[in-house]
């Protein structure tokens, strides 16, 4: 069957020591480093994207990748033995997992945990093989109209899906539109917002960009706040694993969260967030009145810790089979593929089979890795956990310094990044959401060029994009989505999803 | 009127000012097939809408994203002054030291690195932005010095980039 084959070819490119050693670096940095306070998933592939210039673009995505899931293995873990929630399925996981701890079975929950994830994370890579083929044959039939409505409900499914006022959001996403602008424009060549800078000639880079407002101004916005102690729950003492009546518990729950996550994390504006939440109502609601739930009970660490897991790897399926980012870590992705001269989309999959393939294959080799050293790597993680961000937060400037620099040897891209960390920070101060400018400002090329090419097709007719019954009902689903972000439930559930620690 | 969310209606205001900035751009590039072509220049607004749709040019699409931001940004401070919000939505406080020492020292690191050298100008930068925090200490400037070295074999090795390592007077 041609699925066997291509994972035959997938597995071959992964099995080979660079290969495997970036995925395990991207895996490391995921779980130890994007876990770490004022660093998440987004900003630690950002500081990494600069490697995506020396690397070839299967060891750079397979490394941006292992960053991805890595990160749900430790902010898992970390969500179970910090006090402070410090990643995004963190919050759901926190509290059942926390008493567990605190009654002494730290083992279990860490177990469970780390087991759900594991499990969620290889049928999550299967989904992707499995969906890729499918999902590229419908690409296929998408001419630029459609992709252009496909891109867009991309744009408006992230920013409804950002907290905080929805309109600011879809602004934030223009915005992003605009800095996409600057440079030559791709069809006439005309330099537009250059300012007379040659250096703006390619445009202003997707690295410039993510370094000073995702890296270097959270940085600044962590500093300004007070110092918030992180307290770490005492060091477990028991050395026990999950009894048998918590594995029989757990399964049924990690097979729930796998399946709500998967869903959620494909798509656009879903993530690990959303879903370890939505899994933990789920198993609210089943456990039902009573009984130990929010208590230590292992459902409420195994169906989160599953979801989260199962949406960080659903949400390549959009990114590999369209080239949609479902969030600003997918973009960023997206960005390296585009920095390595791919164009992501239905195409990937036929003209660069090794990467694809070996991509996928490539995942559930680390989540077999991580599944391994995730436990042994609790003494090291409460050691990273008790530097205080103060500490770090040159050492993080200086990476997005060096990584800018790495890029063309400019001082004035460097410039351009202190630029952003200001825009960043302002950004931070009025309450706006950098994930939709992110992703608008990755996209923006590409929405241009495909509106473009739809209107000379239709010799500037604007009805093909709604004429054509595809492109029609994605923009009918995009404006769902801006109707229904807009309701009062979903607003309330939203503003309690993303409470700051 | 009274502003009820300080941050949406400032945020407002940086997206109108943004959108009419990146307007006036963009009106100085080309919208299209200009009107002394072969074609009669239309004569109604939605007649050169469609005459500039079958061949848009560089201007075209930032203009109209343009329109859009800052009509967004009306909207937005409209209703940041007829919304409620708790507390008023205050911006809080300006946490200016990070900020001005961070951009600072970042601005500076490119300018620096071909006159200093990566053995002074990282070790600086590490000190120097110690300094939105807690200050310098000499592990600090123990880390930049690893640091410095660490960067050197990143760029230099890694990346094959020209970068000096000793400043101008010891080359």
């Amino acid at each position: 069957m041609e699925l066997f084959d291509n994972l035959a070819l997938g597995f071959a490119v992964a099995f080979t020591v660079p290969n495997l050693l970036f995925a395990l670096l991207g895996c490391l940095i995921g779980t130890l480093i994007a876990v770490l306070p004022g660093i998440g998933p987004v900003a630690a592939v950002a500081m990494l994207l600069p490697a995506t210039y020396a690397l070839d673009a299967t060891p750079a995505l397979i490394m941006l990748a292992g960053i991805c899931y890595g990160a749900q293995y430790g902010s898992t873990t970390t969500a179970i033995l910090a006090d402070v929630a410090s990643g995004p399925a963190a919050v759901a996981m926190a509290t059942d997992g926390r008493q567990m701890v605190r009654q002494g079975r730290a083992g279990a929950a860490l177990a469970v945990a780390v087991l759900g994830v594991f499990a969620a994370g290889c049928v999550g890579t299967l989904a992707i093989a499995v969906l890729a083929a499918p999902l590229t044959e419908i690409a296929f039939r998408f001419g630029p109209a459609e992709y252009f409505s496909l891109l867009l409900l991309g744009l408006v499914g992230a920013a409804s899906a950002a907290p905080g006022s929805r309109t600011k959001a879809i602004a934030m996403a223009v915005v992003g539109l605009l800095l996409a602008q600057v440079g030559a424009d791709p069809l006439s060549g005309a330099m537009r917002y250059g300012f007379g800078f040659a250096q703006l000639e390619g445009g202003i880079g997707v690295v410039v960009v993510a370094m000073g407002i995702v890296v270097v101004a959270e940085v600044i916005a962590r500093l300004g706040r007070p110092a918030s102690s992180r307290e770490l729950l005492p060091r477990p003492v028991e050395r026990s694993g999950p009894t048998r009546d918590d594995m029989r518990q757990a399964w049924p729950a990690v097979v729930r969260g796998t399946s709500l996550g998967a869903i959620v994390g494909a798509v656009p504006g879903g993530g690990a967030l959303l879903a370890s939440l939505a899994a933990y109502s789920v198993e609210r609601r089943l456990a039902g009145a009573g009984g130990r739930f929010g208590r230590g009970d292992v459902r409420g660490v195994a169906g989160p810790a599953s979801a989260g897991s199962a949406s960080a790897h659903t949400s390549f399926v959009p990114m590999l089979a369209f080239g949609i980012p479902v969030h600003a870590v997918m973009a960023l992705l997206i960005g390296a593929m585009l920095i390595k001269g791919i164009e992501p989309g239905p195409q990937v999959m036929a003209s660069d089979p090794q990467l694809f393939w070996g991509l996928i294959a490539s995942m559930w080799i680390g989540n077999a890795l991580l599944a391994v050293v995730e436990l042994p790597l609790v003494g090291i993680r409460r050691r990273l956990l008790s530097v205080p961000h103060r500490a770090l937060a040159p050492v993080v400037a200086l990476i997005a310094c060096v990584g800018v620099y790495s890029l063309r040897g400019s001082a004035f891209d460097v410039g351009m990044t202190a630029l952003f960390a200001l825009v960043g920070y302002a950004m931070h101060k009025l309450s706006c959401e950098p994930a939709p400018l992110l992703i608008g400002f990755i996209l923006g090329p590409a929405m241009e060029g495909n509106l473009r090419q739809a209107l000379l097709l239709s010799h500037g007719d604007w009805g093909i994009f709604v004429d054509r019954t595809l492109s029609a009902g994605l923009l009918v689903l995009s404006a769902l989505i801006v109707v229904i972000a807009s309701l009062p439930a979903a607003r309330r559930r939203r503003e309690d999803a993303f409470v700051e620690d | 009127m009274k502003v009820k969310s300080e941050r949406d209606f400032w945020s407002g205001v940086v997206f109108v000012a943004t959108g009419v900035g990146f307007a006036i751009g963009a009106s100085g590039y080309g919208m299209g097939p200009a009107c002394e072509s072969a074609d009669p220049c239309a004569a109604s607004l939605q007649a050169r809408f469609a005459q500039l749709s079958m061949h848009p040019g560089p201007g075209f699409l930032p203009l109209g994203m343009a329109i859009l931001l800052a009509l967004l940004g009306v909207v937005v401070v409209f209703k940041s002054l007829t919304i409620e919000s708790p507390g008023d939505d205050r911006l809080g406080a300006i946490a200016w030291r990070p900020l001005v020492v961070l951009v600072c020292t970042v601005a500076a690191f490119g300018p620096a690195l071909e006159p200093l050298g990566l053995l002074l100008t990282v070790p600086a930068f590490v000190v120097l932005a110690s300094f939105a925090g807690t200050g310098p200490s000499w592990q600090v400037v123990g880390m930049g010095v690893v640091l410095s070295a660490a960067s050197w074999a990143v760029l230099v090795r890694g990346f094959g980039l020209a970068t000096p390592l000793l400043p101008w007077f010891a080359r």
